[in-house]
Parts: structure tokens; sequence; C-alpha cells
């Protein structure tokens, strides 16, 4: 190694610098979102974590992907998540337990291949069929034969036995009687379950699904109103019109759907902003802090009622939290107006029950005068409950939550004068983790979304003994036989009713805390005319208008 | 030369294997579960969990599952995350686009970093060399988040001169802005390494010689000076490469980019074992790659070092 070495390795420091200097500009050029009936429009995602098959898509990620691709048998109002019929022509029972469906005759799949009754019964039956492992399996649990498809691991996941081999892979209730005809038989009477098939799993599969369901869930085909493109995980799903879509309700005004993946919302808001991206379902906590949103977006500013509840769910098997009158003063003391417009900038609203108020079969003020901020009564209640200690609330910390959370803490402490803190996890994997193993060691956050449409919704999967979401582990069995009357009861009216009754249970024991209710918000580019936000919080497709050019 | 370069790269082989099962075995030791929080407001069903854990064979002892990664890697498949996507897929997505963020940042931080260093250190004191202090002193108190959050609202959104967030593609125009908000803190390093050295070797022996002997400026600034004051400037950008790929996490965050960064942090969130491992042990490739790299460099700028 000599000098000319030396002089070589200076001279590509000098060319760098040379480079280097004229490799600026360039950024890439903004496409504008122009012909309407053409144009693409670009919406806020996530990286879904699942494979994307209709009974594998729990998340908020495919569910975007899953909305377009398929269309189920009913549909829902993107309001108030009214169902209407979708691909089933009509579906009749006379005792809620033995439905019959017939569907509209010519609707296709992408693959132009019909949607029959047999592509529904097969593909409920595979999603169903435990060893398939999909993660909404438990969805088809009211369906008669459900428990010969789908066995449990006698002794739970981590032990070393597997699940028996289920003894079928049909379930016997459901039954195809025609091309276009089949009659699914359940349990036990359940009146809401022509509302529960709109659901996600419930999607119809085509032939070509169960010759090779790998390599189909790679590249879906559906029969809803946006056909699948592509999906390149990190970066976006890609979606385009099914032209022949036959339902007028559900139909796309535009010609491209990419729902691109961000790993941060602050990124997609700021593309929002710049007209970079035409959809976000919900703001960053940067622009709710102070209502910064309110100025920043104007009239592109979206809202929806959601069917969402948030309550403090208290551990049953916390003998701490055990003392009714502990429960109510909790209840009084949290301030929900003052913490709905300052904390949470409006983006909820006080809640006065256990149940959504954009639900039928909702009423006012259930929770009554507990769920009415009060320091004075909540004292009351309080030394009466002759509770010592301090009180907590676990939630994960992140996405906002701590928040509002800590600031309830904060009105209880207030209030009553005994100390309250929040326990953060770190993720909220990690926080179901804690309720999921009972090891909660003080309140709970609990958000619940409904699932679809209906009051029984917000009462069987939470309240139940044994409920899917049941976080408290409470069990009542007066509210058990009440929820097991409405649900055997024919007409959905009469249901309701007794759906309400339960309701009314619930604050006799508390077994959680009403706190508030979330309204959507959302924004849109002003690429677009018009977006509708719904009451699932996701984009309406079909009420997209592009903007014209000009 | 050649039998040293042999002996180092030998020396890769114990280090990768050290590494990976550091790593792996950090990876499970991290508490919870992958499976937790997968299916909302809900238990996951037993069945999928007990089949998912059949079929990543996590009920195995880590030993067995260590070896079972490691003959997946010597067969070049990787294999699926969790959710069925093939993580040799993800990983040749993330890193194109890693490797030509870390180049670019890399790049302004020699353009402008040396630059300002060679002519301040030249100069000596006075307006230029307080200019330079204060301003690199400021960005070094800068955290990148704030860097990159301030000139994506400016220049993305207020003014519109760039797209707030990065597309798909990350083409290099793309990438300039986040490269220098990436390389922005080791920029200001940069120009004080090269800033200090220089003026120390301002009044070294065969730089007085070389001027003595009547040499032009510009060869005793390029050719004595700069190269003997590279040193150390070298070692630190060698070292920074590695950690320009690993650490960019909060750059592809606010911009939106699909690069390596934001894919380990995501994947020790899922705990997906066999990503981050395959991840980390290759930045730990980068890292051993540039710091002989670096030494070999050596050689070349300091005729007095010699490999055998």
């Amino acid at each position: 190694m000599g000098t000319r070495a030396g002089a070589l390795t200076a001279a590509p420091l000098a060319l760098v610098l040379v480079l280097s200097g004229c490799g600026g500009g360039g950024g890439g050029a903004p496409t504008g979102n122009n012909a309407t009936a053409d144009a693409t429009i670009t919406i806020y995602g996530t990286n879904p974590p699942g494979n994307m098959l209709p009974a594998n898509a729990t998340d908020a990620g495919s569910a975007k992907m899953q909305e377009g691709v398929y269309s189920q048998l009913i549909g829902y109002a993107p309001t108030d998540g009214k169902p209407f019929n979708q691909v089933a022509e009509s579906i009749t029972t006379t005792d809620s337990k033995v439905y019959n469906v017939k569907l509209r005759k010519g609707w296709k799949f992408h693959d132009g291949t019909e949607v029959k009754a047999k592509n529904f019964v097969d593909a409920w039956n595979w999603g169903a069929y435990g060893p398939n492992a999909q993660l909404s399996a438990t969805w088809f649990k009211q369906i008669d034969g459900f428990d010969d498809v789908y066995t449990k691991d006698p002794d739970g996941p981590s032990g070393p036995q597997k699940p028996a081999t289920p003894s079928s892979k049909t379930m016997k209730g459901l039954k195809v009687i025609g091309e276009h005809e089949f009659e699914i038989a359940l349990k036990a009477p359940f009146s809401v379950f022509t509302t529960l098939i709109g659901y996600t799993p419930f999607a119809p599969l085509p032939d070509k699904f169960f010759a090779d369901p790998v390599a189909f869930a790679k590249a879906p085909v559906g029969n809803g109103p946006l056909k699948f493109v592509s999906f390149t995980p990190n970066v976006d799903i890609k979606l385009t019109r099914n032209d022949d879509f036959p339902l007028e309700q559900k139909k796309v005004k535009f010609k491209n759907l990419t729902i691109k993946i961000y790993s941060q919302q602050e990124a997609a808001y700021k593309d929002l902003l710049s007209g970079q991206l035409d959809f976000m379902e919900a703001l960053p906590p940067s622009a709710k802090a102070g209502s910064k949103y309110k100025t920043e977006l104007g009239d592109r500013l979206l809202t929806a009622r959601l069917l969402s509840i948030s309550t403090l769910t208290v551990p049953e098997y916390l003998p701490e939290y055990k003392n009714l009158d502990l429960r109510k003063a909790i209840a009084l003391a949290i301030n929900r107006d003052q913490i709905t417009k300052t904390v949470l900038a409006d983006t909820y609203v006080p809640a006065d029950g256990w149940v959504n108020d954009n639900i039928e079969g909702y009423e006012k003020g259930v929770c009554g005068e507990f769920c009415q901020y009060d320091a004075v009564k909540a004292r009351e209640y309080y030394q009466r409950s002759g509770h010592t200690g301090k009180i907590t609330i676990q939630s994960n910390a992140d996405g906002g939550r701590k928040e509002p959370l800590e600031a309830a803490c904060n009105s209880i402490k207030n209030a009553i004068g005994v100390e309250c803190t929040f326990v953060g996890a770190t993720n909220f994997g990690d926080f179901r983790n804690l309720i999921d193993g009972r090891k909660l060691t003080g309140l709970g956050r609990s958000d619940w979304g409904a699932d679809y449409a209906e009051i029984e919704n917000f009462l069987n999967p939470l309240y139940r003994t044994g409920g899917s979401s049941n976080d408290s582990k409470t069990s009542n069995p007066q509210l058990d036989s009440l929820l097991a009357q409405a649900d055997a009861t024919a007409q959905r009216a009469d249901a309701i009713k007794l759906y309400q009754q339960a309701h009314h249970l619930l604050p006799t024991y508390f077994p959680s805390i009403p706190v508030w209710m979330e309204r959507g918000v959302g924004a849109k580019s002003t690429n677009l005319e018009a977006a509708q936000l719904n009451f699932k919080r996701r984009l309406e497709y079909a009420s997209v208008v592009v903007k014209a050019k000009g | 030369m050649g039998r040293y370069l042999l002996r180092r790269l030998l020396q890769f082989v114990p280090v990768f294997l050290g590494t990976t099962f550091i790593v792996y075995t950090l990876v499970w030791a991290v508490p919870g579960d992958p499976f937790a929080g997968k299916c909302g407001e809900r238990q996951c069903p037993e069945t999928f969990i007990s089949l998912m854990t059949d079929r990543y064979g996590l009920n195995d002892p880590l030993v067995v599952q260590y070896f079972t990664y490691l003959g997946k890697v010597v067969s070049g498949n990787l294999g699926e995350t969790f959710s069925g996507v093939s993580i040799s897929e993800q990983l040749l997505n993330s890193a194109p686009i890693t490797v030509r963020l870390a180049i670019v940042a890399l790049l302004i931080q020699i353009v402008i970093g040396v630059v300002a260093g060679v002519m301040t250190g030249i100069r000596g004191r006075g307006f230029l060399d307080n200019l330079v202090l204060v301003s690199t002193l400021l960005l070094i108190s800068l955290p990148t988040f704030v860097t990159g959050s301030v000139l994506q609202i400016l220049l993305g959104v207020e003014w519109g001169i760039i797209d707030p967030t990065v597309s798909p593609e990350a083409t290099w125009g793309e990438l300039i802005v986040p490269g220098f908000v990436l390389g922005a803190i080791s920029m200001a390093y940069v120009t004080r390494l090269t800033r200090t050295s220089i003026a120390e070797n301002r009044r070294a022996d065969y730089v007085r010689t070389a001027i003595a002997k009547g040499q032009p400026t510009r060869r005793v600034v390029f050719v004595h000076l700069l190269r003997n004051s590279a040193i150390p400037v070298v070692t630190f950008l060698g070292t920074d490469l590695g950690s320009l790929m690993g650490g960019a996490i909060v750059t592809e965050g606010v911009f939106n980019i699909n690069g390596i960064g934001g894919l380990i942090f995501r994947n020790i969130a899922e705990k997906e074992g066999v990503m981050v491992t395959t991840i980390v042990t290759l930045l730990v490739l980068v890292y051993l790659l540039m710091s002989l790299a670096v030494d070999l460099l050596y050689a070349v700028l300091d005729p007095r070092i010699r490999y055998e």
C-alpha cells in the first residue's frame, strides 16, 4: 500500500461531495384523483395480522378488505346498522330455531361462478371445523352440530394433549335444500340470529377455495363490490371495482381502492392533511389534543355514532371490590361530562347505561343517578362501603388509553379522597393476558364495540356466565335466565323487551361501571366530495363520491 | 493481508452462532403470549392456539427450537410468520429501502459533515467556526423525532414541497429528507470530529514539511492533511452505518417507511422470534463487515499500519 492508494481514497471522498450535491430535488410528484368513475382512492390501513380468510379476520386491518371483497346474506345500514337482505332474498323462521334462507339468483363470485347455497354451507362448515383453527370459529357455535366439528383441548392449549379430532366435518344444522335455498337449524332458539349472519365469518366461499385454501388466502375471490388485486405486507392492499355487482345500494362509484398500511396514525394524518390520503376512520391523539382537529379539518371532519360502550370492569374475583356501595361510590365519583369534553375532546359522550344509545332497545338513564357525577353522594357511599386502601384502574397505556383513565382516577381521588392510580400494561396483548388469566388487580378498562347492532350483543358476551368477553368473570343466575329466555323468544320485538329487563338488572350489582360512549371521528381529504363513516367505524364504500376535476 | 482477511472472516462464524442463540433466547425470554390480543376483546379459540403452538413448535425445548431455526437458515427457507406471511419476502421488501435510506444518510453525513469540518478546521476561530459549532450543538440536542416531525410538517404539509410520507417504492429522491433527519445527529458529530482532527493535524510536522516543500495548498489539505485526519471519522462512520440501518425506527415511523427498524419493532411486539433473530443477525453481520472494512481502510489511509 503506497501513496497511490492513498490518493485513490481521497478521490472518492471528493467525488462523493460533487455527486450527492446534485442528488437533490425530484420528490414524488403528488398524483391527484381526477376523473371520478375511474378514480383511485387511498384509505388508511394497518397491517393485517391474520391470513385474511373471512373466518380468520378479527382485526380492523383485514376487515377493510373483507368488507369490500365479500357480501354476506345480509348487510347493514351505514348509520344504525339495521340489517337488510344482500345475497339473501328472504330469511324466514317461525320459531327462531330453524331458519329458511333463499338466495337471490344470478349473484356471482369474482371468478364468474354463481353464489349457491352450498357456498355458504361449505364455507361455514370449514370455518367452524376445529382443525382449521380459524380465529372466528366460535361464531358458529349457535348452529346445531357445532360441537361435532369443534372439540375443546382437554388440558388447555398449553398442555401436551391435543384436542380430539372432531367426529364430523359438517354441522348437522346446515342443510342444502336447493341450488339457491338452505336451512339453518340452531341448537336453541336465538331471536337475533338473522342480524348475526352479516358478520365477516358468515361470508360465502367459491368452489375454488376448497381446492386449495392456502393459495386462496393469498388471492381471495369473493362476491362483494370490490375485487382483490394484491396485498404487499407492511405496504398496501389493493382492490378494484366489481362491475358485475348486482346490489345498487352497495355499489361503489370509484374504480380502485388502495388500503395503505401505516405504522403510525400520525404519519397518515399528515398525508391526509396534504391530500395524499383520502380517508381515515380515526384521528391520532396529537390531533385530538386541545380539539385541534376541529380547526384543522373543518368540513373534512366525519362523525359517526358507533355501537360502542366503555366501562370499567370490576373483577368478581377481587374481594376488595365486592362491596356494592364501593362500586356505586366509584360510579358516582367519575366526572364523565368534564372528562369527555376536555381529555377526550368531544370524541366521546358520557354513558348513562350499559348499552349504546344508537341501538334499538336502548333506554335513557338505566344506570340512573349513579352515572351522574356527585361528589357528596360518592363520599357517602364510600364511607358506607368500609373500603380501605387504594383503587386502581388498569389498561394498556398506549394508543391514548391512559389519559382519560388517569383523569377518571383523579376524579375519583378528588371526589372521595381515596388514593387512585392508573396501572399501565405495555400493549393490548399484555393487557388481554391479564384479563384472560384473571390477573387484574383493580378495575380494568373494557371498551366494547358491538359486532352487530343488537342490544343482545351488549349483554350476552359481556355479562352472561362464561360469556366470550365477560372480563369481570361475573355470574348472575337471574341475568342468565333472562338472557336465555330472551334468546329463545321467536319475535324479535318481544326478545328486545326481555333484553331490556336484563339490562335493568345490571345497576343492581354493577359488574362494570359505565363511563362513556365513543363518537367516531374520522376525516376525508379534499379529493372526496362525500364519504360516510359508518357505525362500524369504517368507510362506507358505497358512499364515496370523488370530486370532479377542476 | 490475505491471511488476515481469512482470519477475520472465520471469526464471523462463532459470532454468528453466538448472536443468533442469544437473540433467540432473549426473544422468548420476554414475557407475553404471541397469541394474546389477536382476537380483539375476546380470548382466541383454543383450537387456534393449540394448532399454532404445534405448527411453530412452541412447546419444544428452546435448544430444539433454536436448531430447527438454524436448519431453516441453512436451507434458505425461513418459513412464515404466525400470520402466514413469508419471512424472506418481508425482509426482501424492507432491506433495500433501509439500505438506500442508510446510504443517503451516510452521504449527507460525509458531504455536509466533512466539508463543514474541513472548512472550520482549517480556518480556525471566526464567524464560520462559531456558526458551525452552534448549529451542530443544536442538531445534537434535537431528538430525531422532533427534527423529523418539524421538517415533515413544514416541507410536507405547510409548503407542499415534498409528500409528508414516503411512497412504497421509496425512491432515492424521496429519501433525501428522511435521510437528512436520520443522519442529522451523526452529521453534527462528523463535523466536530473532522474539525478537531484537522485543527490538530494542521500543526503537525509533516504538514509543515509539505508546505515548506512548496506544495500547493490543495495538495497539502486533501492529500496530507485530510487523509491523516480521516481515521477517527472513518471509524465513526463505519460503526454508524450499522446503527443507521437498525436504529431508524423513529425516522421510519415519522415518514412511514417500510424499513428494517420498524419491522424489528413490530415483530418484537408480536413475538415473531424467527423474524427478530434473522434481522438482528443480519445487522450484526453488517456491523462485522463494516468494522472489517474500517480496519482495512486504516491501512490504506495510514501507511504505517500493516496487516500480516
